[in-house]
């Protein structure tokens, strides 16, 4: 792989833009024998909590046209089993490894936060957006006052470690969320987590999931999350991560244009495991045929009427 | 170990209503796999694979055959594939049945339960009877396939048009109470599972149930196809796709 696809995003080098998104990809066991992990520009692991979680009871997903409701509910071992467990295995495979976190309370966000500022992850991803959890989550993230103090927390804990703000697309203004968590110190923003939604099977007037409602992802997104990208890049100075229904290198590229450092690719790997490692090929193929040294080049170009 | 890819559909027909019987060339999968497993297959214009169990898997002649039950459009748009199509699957996934060499089992299948006893059944031949159960005579499938196997076949049916009027657990007691198996495999809805299993712990018998939930990647990463399990007491939210599809019954939670 050549030069043409490094990215850096606040500072940390990817080898290619192209990352799998927190939940989609466990912690790259399940997808180790299809390619090698080093071909990633990075992997932003499963969310973690300070305790274990069960997660939510099934069903726990549902098909929607072009994509998906999910329920996990943040399901994981905690952070003492990510750290003793996955991250060794993790750090051995050659790519970025961004620690994505998640928190009930604002204390509790912290305390992880000061569990993994010593490890050698590369980058921390805060989740202030999970819409299948009732504490935290989503009530960090619609709220620009707590997106800010959690924000503030974490990062206090976090000295030696650039911090990410996952978002949450269920706002009136993502714009004024994104400033609020630029001020309390993010070093990079990456959305969009998934958008609230609902089904409903008629047979039984039962909601499909047994939470009732769940976050839609899949191609259905990928025209808001492209929009909410672009008018968050525009907002703040910080470096954006652009996610959100991205199923093909055009559609990364396109991400980019509108204002996206790197890419984080999630449902789509359900539909194709190679989903990431073709679009890295895609990309590379697209520097070459349109001359483009780095694709950072094309980061923001997009030129509004 | 699994593999995705598209494979030629080499053998295809609908061996009752809405129930389809496909044969997919697809050697490298066919090396790799075993009786219980199962792929995930694309549905065109779907977003979502469905979760199909694998019937049987001839290593010989690299081919896997499922057999499949129509259940809404997705698996609608699956059966219009036809020989010479390609499919694209992931397979095989999951873990699949533990065989005990040599030694005798009870294989029972309810409804579209049943496909994915053949191939643990082949695998003791003579030594497997398997009992399977359907809703009415015309979609008792693979009876023919059991006898083949060398296998003892004993057909149920809930209204009484082919075979014994009843459940499957009927004859499963019977045998139990004649010629205690090593082994009982089972694969259908959960309240006969729930039976099967409680039948199997009574006589002191292991069995082996093979679950289905709704699925996203089929391969263990995004854990939405959660299912209840105990072990030593505690309880889990395992994924049937992969701590399953195959749980030992006493470790599944039926409530």
């Amino acid at each position: 792989m050549s030069e043409r696809l490094k990215v850096n995003v606040c500072g940390v080098e990817f080898k290619n833009p192209v990352i799998p998104a927190s939940g989609t990809y466990g912690y790259g066991r399940e997808y180790e024998c299809l390619y090698p992990l080093s071909k990633l520009g990075g992997i932003s692991v499963k969310g973690t909590t300070l305790k274990p979680r069960q997660g939510n009871q099934g069903p726990r997903v549902a098909e929607t046209p072009a994509g998906m409701l999910n329920s996990v509910g943040l399901q994981n071992g905690g952070a003492e089993k990510f750290l003793n467990y996955e991250l060794p295995n993790l750090l051995t495979k050659d790519t970025r490894i961004i620690a994505n976190i998640a928190g009930a309370s604002i204390e509790e966000c912290a305390e992880l936060a000061s569990l993994i500022n010593p490890s050698a992850v590369d980058m921390v991803e805060l989740n202030i957006s999970c819409p299948n959890v009732k504490q935290g989550g989503a009530a960090f993230g619609t709220d620009c006052n707590v997106a800010a103090a959690v924000t503030a927390a974490v990062k206090k804990e976090l000295p030696d470690k650039p911090l990410m703000v996952k978002l949450s697309p269920n706002v009136t203004s993502i714009t004024d969320i994104a400033k609020a968590v630029e001020a309390a110190g993010a070093d990079a923003l990456s959305l969009i987590n998934t958008l609230l939604g609902m089904r409903i099977d008629i047979k039984t007037r039962r909601p499909i999931l047994r939470n009732n409602v769940g976050g839609l992802s899949g191609p259905a997104v990928f025209p808001v999350a492209v929009r909410m990208v672009w008018q968050t890049a525009n907002a703040v100075k910080i470096p954006v991560v652009g996610m959100g229904g991205i199923s093909t290198w055009e559609d990364a590229v396109e991400m980019m244009m509108a204002g996206a450092s790197a890419v984080q690719v999630g449902a789509a790997i359900f539909a194709d495991p190679y989903a990431p490692v073709k679009m890295i090929d895609g990309l590379e193929k697209y520097c070459e045929d349109n001359g483009i040294a780095n694709i950072s080049e094309i980061v923001g170009t997009v030129q509004p009427w | 170990m699994y593999r995705q890819g598209k494979y030629p559909v080499v053998a295809k027909k609908a061996i009752a209503k809405g129930i389809f019987d496909i044969t997919v060339y697809c050697p490298h999968i066919a090396k790799l796999a075993k009786a219980g497993q199962f792929a995930q297959v694309a549905a065109e214009g779907y977003f979502l694979r469905r979760p199909i169990s694998i019937c049987d898997i001839d290593k010989e002649n690299g081919t896997l055959r499922m057999v499949f039950e129509v259940r809404g459009k997705g698996t609608e748009k699956i059966a219009e594939l036809n020989v010479g199509s390609l499919i694209d699957i992931i397979a095989p996934l999951g873990n699949g049945f533990t065989v005990l060499e040599g030694k005798k089992a009870v294989c029972v299948g309810g409804g579209i339960g049943t496909p994915p006893m053949l191939g643990i059944a082949k695998q003791y031949g003579e030594n497997a009877q398997v009992i399977s159960g359907f809703r009415t005579a015309g979609i008792a499938i693979l009876q023919d396939d059991f006898k083949a196997a060398g296998c003892e076949a004993t057909l149920c049916t809930d209204d009484g048009t082919a075979g014994i009027h009843g459940f499957v657990t009927e004859p499963l007691k019977a045998r139990l109470e004649s010629d205690k198996p090593d082994i009982i495999y089972a694969c259908g809805p959960a309240p006969m599972l729930k039976n099967i299993v409680a039948l199997a712990k009574e006589y002191g018998v292991k069995s082996e149930v093979s679950l289905e939930q709704r699925m996203a990647c089929g391969v263990g990463a995004c854990l939405v196809c959660v299912c209840k399990t105990v072990k030593d007491g505690e309880q889990f939210l395992s994924h049937v796709c992969k701590d399953g599809p195959v749980f030992d019954g006493e470790e599944v939670d039926f409530s």
